[in-house]
């Protein structure tokens, strides 16, 4: 018999692993309920801690929750069938099916059709991460709760709601095929991409949830990228989390404050998650060609690799940088994109063509109330020696930061400025 | 299969003003929509226009059960409720695909609730 503590450790690994694969199985064995998989998946995980603890640790562990988790699900349609005389046939065919495949098969693109399901346009963006992260990752409504500063009971039911609409709307359970597929695709990407900003963001809240953020939407990223492979984007989100996240150790200093890329220690760089990120940018450069252009995440991808690609902050390739924001703009036509270019210009042109670009971006309503503009008119002012205009500009950024280590940057950077 | 309804949101102000070679084109519009919900497996239940929201009555009920009847639709807001469709199709992909090209400003997609019989 198992010591206790390894059964534990076991089941753990598992619900870290193959909680999605076995969810996403579960779901297509019952048509596509998913608020029946969860709960069948669950009592698996559970059924786990004490058969294993008895019986030993499956050499399988994911096929023997997939099995025990169909069979859970199966209980729960016999009884409802039973109660309601409704559904005697699904119950039938579930259960010719369980017979012959007591392992559980796990076929590859269960977890997509998941993903797919949980990121699905007619769900409201805020649900589709939380769906996301309790389906696809077993995240508890607890954790994601915490990770996102939100009352855990308005979690709850954003999470319930969502799973309801997609019952009620009739949803299907599957991979978009067509040219449904891209356009779907991105919706996934999207999602991912903001589970992975919301852990990477310093934005105060649970340090430990933050890191699991940033963790799973890796995890997701390199399943997508496995399932996925042909699809650049795909690739190419996986390169760019890679890439921001290799920075990780050096962004924040001794004393706890955000550190800017343009002071971070590049030793403390993980280099391992570079050269991983850049081998993915560089297999995602080369699926593209003149019928599937570069985009947006490739293409952030290829700009975080300049940063990575060079030994010191001014080593930095800024022209390069330049030519990605410009076909960055094409497929993605963002102010903030715009804004992130003109600073850019002011390095690799000069602190006059920077600032040029900048104030052509004044009157756009989306920028009116981000700090950032202000912030980066700032720096170029003061490299043009215009000390007093910076300062004002400084002080402008200062009355629209909400984060405070962002503010207690700007306050450092207004008190040395030559008096 | 999964019924739904479409319900469509029109300027009014723009169509009392609509020529007649724009109602001609939105009709033909209409008709070639019917033809991409045939195209998609789906079939059209129901659908019609409606007249205007002017012309709208609204009955509630107080506290006490008793109907309140006021002249009017429910919100009074820039776009009304201006026509509908029930479709008949495989499932919400294909009605929220048929939603996107229907020829209409604003377009509200329901689920209809199968009662059971």
């Amino acid at each position: 018999m198992p010591d206790p503590p390894d059964v534990q450790a076991a089941v753990e690994e598992a619900h870290r692993g193959e909680w999605g694969l076995v969810l996403a199985a579960t779901a297509r064995f019952v048509g596509g309920d998913l608020s029946l998989a969860e709960e069948a998946t669950q009592d698996a995980f559970v059924a786990a801690l004490q058969t294993w603890g008895e019986r030993g640790i499956p050499r399988r562990p994911g096929a023997w929750l997939t099995a025990t988790a169909r069979r859970k699900a199966l209980d729960v349609i016999r009884r409802d069938a039973v109660l309601r005389r409704k559904l005697p046939a699904l119950a039938a065919s579930a259960s010719e099916q369980t017979d012959d495949d007591e392992e559980g098969d796990v076929i590859p693109d269960d977890r997509l059709r998941l993903v797919f399901t949980c990121c699905h346009p007619a769900l409201a963006p805020e649900a589709r991460s939380a769906l996301t992260l309790r389906l696809v990752c077993g995240l508890s409504t607890a954790e994601i709760a915490r990770a996102y500063l939100v009352p855990e009971a308005t979690l709850a039911v954003r999470i319930t709601r969502a799973k309801k609409k997609i019952a009620a709307a009739a949803i299907p359970y599957r991979v978009p095929e067509g040219p449904d597929l891209a356009e779907r695709t991105d919706d996934v990407l999207t999602v991912v991409h903001l589970v992975f900003t919301a852990g990477h963001t310093a934005t105060g809240g649970d340090e430990l949830v933050r890191a699991d953020l940033v963790a799973r939407s890796l995890d997701l990223a390199r399943v997508l990228a496995s399932l996925l492979p042909e699809d650049p984007e795909v690739v190419g989100l996986l390169a760019l989390l890679e890439l921001t996240d290799a920075r990780r150790d050096a962004r924040v200093g001794a004393d706890g404050e955000l550190v800017l890329l343009e002071d971070q220690d590049r030793s403390r760089w993980d280099r391992t998650a570079v050269d991983h990120g850049l081998a993915m940018l560089d297999r995602g450069l080369r699926l593209t060609g003149p019928q599937h252009p570069p985009g947006r995440f490739l293409l952030q991808a290829a700009l975080a690799a300049v940063h990575a690609e060079a030994a010191t902050w001014e080593d930095t390739d800024w022209a390069a940088a330049v030519l990605l924001y410009d076909q960055l703009l094409v497929v993605w036509p963002s102010p903030v994109v715009a804004l992130n270019r003109g600073v850019a210009v002011g390095f690799a042109e000069g602190p006059a063509a920077g600032l040029a670009a900048l104030d052509r971006l004044a009157p756009e309503p989306m920028l009116a109330r981000y700090h950032y503009l202000p912030a980066a008119r700032a720096e170029l002012l003061r490299r043009l020696d215009r000390v007093a205009e910076a300062a004002a500009a400084y002080r402008e950024a200062l009355t629209l930061v909400t984060a405070e280590p962002e503010r207690r940057h700007l306050e450092r950077r207004l008190a040395t400025l030559p008096g | 299969m999964p019924r739904f309804m479409y319900v469509i949101a029109v300027d009014e102000a723009a169509m009392a003003n609509a020529t007649p070679e724009q109602m001609e084109q939105m009709m033909t519009a209409h008709n070639d929509w019917g033809k991409a919900v045939a195209d998609a497996g789906a079939t059209v239940i129901a659908g019609d226009p409606l007249a205007p929201s002017s012309t709208a009555t609204t009955v509630r009920h107080a506290e006490d059960g008793s109907p309140i009847v006021t002249d009017g639709p429910f919100a009074e807001t820039k776009e009304a409720l201006g026509g509908y469709y029930i479709l008949e199709c495989a499932d919400g992909d294909v009605a929220l695909a048929l939603a996107k090209s229907l020829p209409a400003g604003t377009v509200e997609l329901r689920p209809i609730v199968d009662l059971p019989s």
